[in-house]
């Protein structure tokens, strides 16, 4: 075995102290062999370079073909802010107890591994109590202080610190946070059982739903499936039963348009959009809806 | 640190940053003498002791090394997969037993984009800095970095298809990775997203390993596919702003690799097995500028090079220690 390596190419190596041919205008003669191998080298690069900041920028289309926005979890900042925070651990994935939070994935460009919660699949229901998850954000990408220099949305900041109905009695009974991450809106007028004066009796969303929740008469720190929590009641009034925030949701008389007195589950300022209701309703699609990222307009 | 080990020293941060390493001008008496008594001397019992180390292969740093990051990673796993807790997070950012511990590049991306910096980031990160200059930098890559060892299996077939002459190793322009570098950097601060975070085969292995697999594996199988058939670790070798971060980190770390001028026969070997075998360059017949020559922060610390050298020319060295092994 003989060493073998780039020294041929640098010209004199083993002869090391005899010096190297000049050419004509001083710089040392490369072959025309070591050009062109040179040059197709700077054409890879080239072709590398080019590779990765396409991969890299290809990460920008979904932003600009954004279809849908993701519900992000409690404490969230703003999306751009969001993503540019995040450092896409999934520390908060790891500290939810009801496994709310899901990591995006390729098809979110930039946004791969940022969190999000598929409110219909499993919602926020705080059975947490803490907000465990701005705890375990080592970013402050979900905080529950939000940096002076960053600017609040009208309407996206809570008039007053929700209070969680699980912790009413507490000496604490709020959560402490200051803005809302979407907003609960009826959606579907027309499907909701309350509407149209229905009940509901048994498992909402079916048996093999696996989504869970934390019910305060069975155990405040242990949240069980909602399929082994059914229900019987002769109004329906799932979403305002369930709803995690004290005066988010209310069932209400409103008059249709024909001045036709019926009932109608209503949202209130206090909703921070966690998605409890939207988990709960038992029409398929839903009736009620978390708009993702929206304010509360008047 | 000699005049001309100090040299060195500066040479080989340039080599990190991309510069070709280049014959040493000067080389100190006692390393002349011994480049002058290898010419034409040969030492047959020598030669004989070597042909046998050569016989039995050793893959005692491989083996520790793989341990080592199949373990590392397996911690991340298991903390979340069975709930022990130890180390909860991904390679980006984590928990160890409650402290926090911060992926360099990824602070780094997140601070430019942010450009607010909170005090848990500033722990996490400073902790991971003392950390890793502590261990050596680059360490990082070849004993943590799960991308590391699939890019190692996939350099084995492409090797194998070298050697079948099926493909070549095209080799790249260095300089492309500080490039890189100074690209997504510039990124992060003017739109305010962390693109290199996007695309790190790193930060996307570790949260498959973690949280399940994704689409996004796709983009780590292109790398992996573009390594095996058209250049061999190029995404190590030549894109990553990671390595080079954890490369500077590297500068000042006590451990690194020592090459012994004395029982080397110069058969390159360690070249051959290398990932940045341009840190290498001093094993060359006559490059030695010292008997003893400490290897540059760009070299990973993983070890393929003390194993494959049946001299034991090269070792691992904790600068102001015993040596190790």
């Amino acid at each position: 075995m003989s060493e073998i390596d780039d020294d041929s190419a640098n010209g004199n190596e083993g002869s090391s102290n005899a010096p190297r041919k000049p050419s004509g205008n001083g710089t040392p003669a490369v072959s025309i062999a070591k050009r062109q191998t040179n040059r197709r080298r700077v054409l890879r690069t080239i072709l590398l370079t080019g590779g990765v900041l396409g991969a890299a920028m290809s990460g920008f289309l979904p932003l600009v073909y954004a279809q849908k926005k993701r519900l992000r979890p409690p404490g969230a900042l703003d999306e751009k802010d969001f993503l540019g925070s995040c450092i896409k651990c999934g520390q908060c994935v790891q500290v939810c107890p009801v496994s709310a939070i899901k990591l995006a994935d390729l098809v979110d460009g930039v946004g791969v591994g940022t969190p999000y919660i598929d409110p219909r699949a499993q919602a926020c229901d705080f059975s947490c109590d803490a907000v465990q998850c701005i705890l375990a954000c080592p970013t402050g990408s979900l905080t529950y202080h939000k940096p002076d220099f960053l600017p609040v949305r009208p309407g996206a900041a809570l008039a007053a610190k929700p209070i969680l109905l699980a912790k009413e009695k507490d000496p604490e009974p709020t959560l402490n946070m200051h803005e809302r991450i979407g907003v609960a809106r009826l959606t579907r007028p027309e499907a909701c059982l309350a509407i149209q004066g229905k009940g509901f009796k048994g498992q909402t969303r079916g048996p093999e739903f696996k989504g869970k929740m934390r019910y305060m008469d069975v155990d405040r720190w242990k949240p069980v499936k909602i399929s082994s929590h059914p229900y019987d009641v002769a109004e329906c009034d799932l979403c305002v039963r369930e709803c995690p925030i004290k005066g988010a949701i209310s069932i209400e008389t409103v008059f249709a348009p024909d001045g036709s007195q019926r009932k109608s589950p209503v949202v209130h300022e206090p909703c921070v959009g966690c998605g409890v209701c939207e988990m709960v309703c038992p029409v398929e699609p839903t009736a009620i809806t978390i708009e993702a990222g929206e304010v509360w307009k008047i | 640190m000699s005049a001309l080990l100090k040299r060195r020293f500066f040479d080989q941060i340039k080599v990190l940053f991309g510069a070709e390493p280049t014959k040493p001008k000067e080389i100190s008496p006692a390393a002349q003498q011994i480049h002058f008594y290898k010419k034409g001397n040969r030492d047959l019992i020598a030669e004989k002791l070597h042909a046998r180390a050569h016989a039995t292969p050793s893959h005692k740093w491989r083996n520790r090394r793989w341990a080592t990051l199949i373990f590392a990673n397996l911690l991340f796993t298991l903390s979340f997969g069975l709930d022990i807790q130890i180390l909860e997070g991904a390679l980006t950012a984590s928990r160890f037993v409650g402290f926090h511990l911060i992926d360099l590049n990824s602070a780094l991306q997140v601070m430019l984009a942010h450009k607010h910096i909170i005090n848990n980031l500033l722990i996490g990160t400073g902790t991971v800095l003392v950390l890793w200059a502590l261990l050596g930098g680059r360490t990082f890559c070849s004993w943590v970095c799960p991308y590391h060892l699939l890019a190692e299996w996939a350099e084995k077939i492409h090797l194998f298809l070298v050697s079948k002459k099926l493909v070549t190793d095209q080799n790249m322009d260095r300089r492309l990775r500080t490039v890189f570098w100074a690209i997504f950097a510039l990124l992060a601060l003017a739109t305010g997203y962390t693109v290199f975070e996007a695309i790190s085969p790193t930060g996307i292995l570790s949260r498959a390993l973690i949280y399940g697999p994704g689409l996004a594996l796709l983009w780590v199988l292109a790398l992996l596919f573009f390594e095996v058939f058209f250049s061999r670790r190029a995404w190590c070798r030549y894109a990553c702003p990671i390595g080079l971060t954890y490369g500077v980190v590297g500068i000042v770390s006590p451990v690194r690799i020592i090459y012994k001028l004395d029982g080397c026969f110069h058969e390159g070997d360690c070249r051959k097995v290398c990932l940045v075998p341009h840190v290498l360059d001093t094993v060359i017949k006559g490059r030695a500028v010292e008997k003893e020559v400490p290897i540059g922060p760009d070299c990973t610390r993983c070890g393929l090079c003390v194993d494959v050298c049946p001299t034991g020319s090269l070792s691992f060295e904790v600068k102001g220690l015993s040596k190790l092994a």
